[in-house]
């Protein structure tokens, strides 16, 4: 069985914001980097699976769309146990169905059993790029599953789809499939240290993007959200924080 | 004919509330609107709604959603209807099928839209970026259809009323590679969140589970009930029904004390509404403070020890 687990380096905004000269986007001394919290629960659970499996043949391998600077992620999924890597060159789109057509003939040319995606970018919060890749790839899909249970024999999985305010639609999906996966369905393993200095010199394949087509949107103009009416700022020492506190809430309890 | 097309969500035989707000969101095209409704039994399901100008019923065998059948349905009605917009809620279901539709068939597209405007002929639409800190305006490739996922609660239901035309319209959908078993009810817990006046709500910014303790006694001590963002129910630090926003609970206290929550979209979602929110985060930044109306940038440990001291 092999799985693979599209992985995105997520850009997380400090304190402060200030935006390129173009005004299309943040200017990148502002931003951080981490591995997107849902791929690292989609990474644990292609782990999972196959340790349930016992089947050492099983391979699971990440891929990701993005610049060299990207594979501090990548390496964080091989420091978890994921055992190859492949970058698909690129920088600079953003837009899901562009990010699914870099990654289609890669992922197809693995031929894998299961594709894993996130449910969604932290820093983007799309929740398109597993559904529009599923399509690209010709793959029975199931967004935001909480849970799988495979019968490899019959190929097919019972998942749950979790739904608004919690409800699960249990579903039963054909198999080979593409999931995007949930935060909570398992608890993603911390990379040993040891590990972590292994996945520094582990090999990445870097392959070259191929046609990215028309971008479904362009960014015109990025900006600082209006601040609603604005919260009223409570300042002052902790203390004088929690008077004010204690006093709106006895107000408004009356 | 250029029209805005919307898909009505509905979930075991009800209309769900971001169909309404979708019409509001279609009303700012200024195109003539039709809903489709996607059903076992289309006319079983109302769709009321101020600005619609028709309703496209189109039957399929299958009760409830399934992505195949949605995404086949949709493809057929843009092929026949050639809408120039079509809309859908940003919602668990439109995520299993929206975005297949788009690549499919080569359409502009963005997910998780807020706001909605024309700048002459041109759709642009308005999302967020970096966990919601930033705002961006987007605009899609010319002489395409544009498909959007709209965020639930971003605009007002439309009022009641209208007497739209009513049209059927049939589909041969494939079987369904993934395919509706069953619901399961979310797990019901020992305290009912949705009913509190005062609800103390803790977030990541706790950063372990041994602080949780500390915060039940806060709670106690003020007379709140205390809620959690998803993150601390993932780590299983507390149970799912303790959770508030869009796969929680969702919540409208008198009072929304949030201590460490960012103000993620989906938490947002189920507790925006609430009569007072106030909020005490490390970052400046964090977009709850674009939903609070009182915001205290502090350690929320100083502030819960003085708040302790102070009841
Ligand atoms: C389909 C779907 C459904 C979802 N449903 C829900 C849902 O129902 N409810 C929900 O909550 N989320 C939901 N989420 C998850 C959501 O996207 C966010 O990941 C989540 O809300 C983040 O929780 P948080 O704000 O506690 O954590 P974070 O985003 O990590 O924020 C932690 C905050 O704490 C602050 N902080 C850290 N330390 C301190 C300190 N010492 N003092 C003060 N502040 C501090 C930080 O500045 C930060 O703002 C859903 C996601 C998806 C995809
Ligand atoms: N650049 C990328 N490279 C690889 N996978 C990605 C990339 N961007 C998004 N994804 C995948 O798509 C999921 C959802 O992202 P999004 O649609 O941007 O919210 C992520 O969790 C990843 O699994």
């Amino acid at each position: 069985m092999k799985i693979v687990v599209c992985v995105k380096q997520v850009a997380v905004l400090g304190d402060e914001v200030e935006f390129t000269d173009d005004a299309r986007d943040v200017d990148p001394d502002f931003l951080d980097a981490s591995l997107n919290e849902w791929d690292s629960y989609a990474t644990e659970e292609a782990l999972r699976i196959r340790e349930n499996a016992g089947s050492d043949g099983d391979e699971i391998v990440v891929v990701s769309v993005g610049d060299g600077d990207v594979e501090p992620a990548m390496r964080r999924c091989l420091a978890m146990g994921a055992d190859r890597a492949t970058r698909i060159d690129h920088s600079g789109s953003r837009d899901p169905i562009t990010i699914a057509r870099l990654l289609a003939p890669v992922v197809n040319a693995e031929s894998p059993d299961l594709v894993f995606c996130g449910v969604q970018s932290s820093d983007a919060v799309q929740a398109a790029t597993g559904t529009a890749l599923a399509e690209l790839l010709d793959l029975a899909r199931v967004a935001v599953v909480t849970r799988i249970e495979l019968d490899t024999g019959a190929r097919r999985a019972t998942v749950h789809r979790e739904l608004e305010g919690g409800l699960v639609d249990v579903t039963e999906v054909d198999t080979p499939a593409l999931l995007t996966i949930q935060t909570g369905i398992n608890q993603p393993r911390y990379a040993t240290l040891r590990a972590i200095k292994q996945a520094e010199q582990e090999p990445i394949q870097v392959v070259a993007a191929g046609e990215e087509g028309e971008p479904a949107y362009r960014v015109r103009r990025m900006f600082a959200p209006p601040k609603g009416e604005g919260a009223e700022l409570l300042d002052g020492s902790a203390a004088d924080i929690a008077r004010r506190i204690a006093g709106i809430v006895q107000e408004r309890l009356k | 004919m250029s029209e805005t097309l919307i898909v009505a969500e509905h979930l075991r035989g009800a209309m769900r509330d971001v169909t309404g707000e979708l019409v509001t969101a279609a009303r700012l095209l200024g195109n003539p609107v039709a809903v489709a409704v996607i059903a076992r039994d289309p006319s079983r399901l109302e769709v009321t709604y101020e600005g619609v100008d028709e309703i496209v019923g189109v039957p399929v065998e299958q009760a409830e959603f399934e992505n195949d059948v949605y995404q086949h349905a949709l493809e057929a009605l843009i092929a026949e209807r050639q809408p120039e917009v079509v809309l859908l809620g940003f919602t668990v279901n439109s995520m299993g099928y929206g975005p297949a539709v788009a690549a499919k068939l080569d359409l502009g597209f963005a997910s998780d839209v807020h706001g909605l405007a024309l700048d002459g002929e041109a759709v642009i639409a308005t999302r967020s970026f970096y966990g919601g800190k930033v705002d961006a305006e987007l605009e899609f490739p010319e002489g395409r259809p544009v498909l959007l996922l709209i965020r639930p609660t971003a605009f007002a239901p439309a009022p009641s009323g209208g007497s739209p035309s009513t049209s059927a319209f049939s589909v041969e959908v494939p079987s369904s590679r993934a395919r509706h078993v069953d619901f399961r009810e979310a797990a019901v817990g020992d305290v009912d969140i949705t009913t509190a006046d005062f609800l103390l709500s803790i977030g990541r910014g706790v950063g372990e589970q041994d602080a949780i303790p500390q915060f039940e006694r806060l709670a106690e001590k003020l007379g709140a009930v205390l809620s959690v963002s998803r993150p601390l129910v993932d780590a299983g630090w507390m149970p799912n029904a303790r959770q508030v926003g869009q796969s929680g609970k969702t919540v409208k206290p008198k009072v929304y004390l949030a201590l460490g929550i960012s103000g993620a979209v989906q938490h947002l979602a189920g507790m925006k509404t609430s009569g007072t929110i106030i909020a005490v985060n490390t970052d400046p930044e964090a977009a709850i403070f674009n939903v609070a109306h009182y915001g205290a940038v502090a350690d929320l440990f100083d502030v819960a020890d003085e708040l302790e001291k102070l009841s």
